[in-house]
């Protein structure tokens, strides 16, 4: 069966694909960000994930105000970078996974969760800026080194998906992702954040207390986090910064006990607090390919010390 | 008819786009998301007013994209993303955009933000009625928690 074997989440400022297509990476600023994601570059490459559940939001970009939907599923073959503005960034068209992307639709709809489904859809940096981030950057001519299935997420119009909402989802499409008969090794990213506030005489806010609390809870009682209403998003983590529920679909795919695997936090690229977490399923491979298929309770000593592995590897860097 | 009132009015220096601004501002995001299309950021340059005639908007909303006047855009329906369009369209980057917003020089903004951003500290409330005191009833709580592991 396939199985869903880690969890990231990433920012997915624009300024940093701009930064990627322009040759900025080597710039101070730039580099403190682009370096913050090296790790999690060879984590990927170790990973070798057979598919890739990016959950994102479009920027007035695929989506107009004309149609809004809460969570749309790309279902298509492929999916073109959008024209922002400036024409559509350098990278390889997006290939899609439609038969596991339509499994999952079928699985999550008759489990209340009414999807739209996409069958044709750009994507814009909301997905592009994470995908680099973590895969690294790919000439427009090469591939990705995985297919990817997009879930847009309603974040632009209030009211977004409650973060109990997203977090259910989440583990919704796990189920889904489970009942695949096919033997997939599958990530989820959650994509947006951290705090932030483009919009308005209060922009440039930045909370890095409620973002540091925000990866703690994540990565240890995501319970906390799924009771938050969408006023302290917007109050404490600014207008934007309620981008942060698509964090929780991520979350709510994971198993309840996670390894945190790697964070990195830095402060800010352009107007946004950069946020960016790496949570592996345990005993299920993360890194390691031999994982026990034996989910139910692995030896305990054998978990214990992977789990010491795992904190000794966390890294934190700070600005 | 007045506006409905919301928690999250007390936010200050925020306009929260709402469902209510969406249907008021659709216009505004509209005209914006046509700018997408070189030929229509040419005709737009070339008599702006002339070129509004072409949406739904109101004498106000108007006013305000004649006068970019972003904030203003936005209390009328206008959403950042779509709103950004406009500032790319005069050449203007998002951090120029920013700080007319802010009130202050693209100087003064980028420095704040390198300096860490606008603190939260005394940006939570309009009314002062929300104070960080609930909060911190929470994170001792999480102290807590986390000494009984």
């Amino acid at each position: 069966m396939a199985r869903i074997v880690a969890g990231i989440g990433s920012s997915h400022v624009p300024a940093i694909g701009a930064a990627l297509d322009n040759g900025k990476t080597e710039e101070p600023y730039w580099k403190r960000i682009f370096s913050g994601f090296e790790k999690s570059q060879a984590w990927m490459r170790d990973t070798k994930p057979d598919v890739a559940i990016i959950v994102y939001n479009d920027h007035a970009s695929a989506f107009s105000v004309e149609m809004i939907p809460t969570f749309a599923l790309g279902c298509a073959a492929e999916f073109p970078p959008a024209d922002e503005g400036w024409g559509p960034r350098p990278v390889p068209v997006v290939e899609g996974h439609p038969a596991l992307a339509s499994h999952i639709a079928q699985s999550v709809i008759l489990d209340e969760f009414d999807l739209t489904i996409c069958n044709k859809m750009e994507v814009d940096h909301g997905m592009t800026v994470p995908m680099n981030l973590l895969f690294g950057k790919v000439e427009k001519s090469g591939h990705w080194p995985c297919p990817v299935i997009p879930l847009a997420v309603n974040v632009v119009m209030y009211p977004p998906p409650t973060g109990h909402r997203c977090f259910m989802l989440g583990r919704a499409i796990r189920k889904a992702v489970e009942s695949y008969p096919e033997d997939l090794k599958v990530v989820i990213f959650g994509t947006g954040g951290l705090s932030h506030q483009i919009s308005g005489p209060r922009a440039g806010l930045i909370n890095s207390k409620w973002d540091k609390n925000f990866l703690d809870s994540l990565s240890g009682n995501p319970q906390k986090l799924v009771k938050i209403p969408h006023i302290d998003y917007m109050r404490e983590a600014g207008a934007e910064g309620i981008e942060m529920v698509m964090w929780l679909i991520m979350r709510g795919a994971l198993d309840e006990k996670v390894d945190e695997v790697y964070r990195f936090y830095t402060v800010p690229a352009s107007n946004t607090a950069v946020g960016h977490i790496i949570l592996a399923n345990r005993g299920r491979g993360g890194a390691h390919k031999s994982a026990a298929k034996s989910a139910t309770k692995p030896k305990r000593s054998g978990s214990k010390l992977k789990r010491a592995a795992a904190r000794v590897k966390t890294e934190r860097i700070s600005s | 008819m007045a506006r409905e009132q919301h928690d999250y009015d007390d936010i200050p220096g925020t306009f929260v786009f709402d469902a209510e601004r969406s249907r008021q501002g659709y216009g505004i995001n509209m005209f914006c998301m046509s700018l997408m299309k070189d030929g229509n950021r040419k005709a737009f340059k070339a008599n702006e007013a002339a070129y509004l005639k072409k949406f739904n908007l109101t004498p106000e909303q108007t006013d305000a994209i004649l006068k970019r006047d972003y904030n203003r855009m936005l209390e009328l329906g206008g959403n950042i993303y779509f709103t950004a369009k406009l500032g790319a369209t005069d050449g203007h980057s998002f951090q120029h955009l920013a700080a007319l917003m802010t009130g202050s020089t693209q100087q003064d903004y980028a420095a704040m933000m390198l300096a860490g951003g606008r603190s939260i500290e005394g940006n939570r409330s309009r009314s002062g009625k929300k104070t960080p005191s609930k909060r911190k009833a929470k994170s001792k709580s999480k102290t807590r928690s986390a000494k009984r592991k």
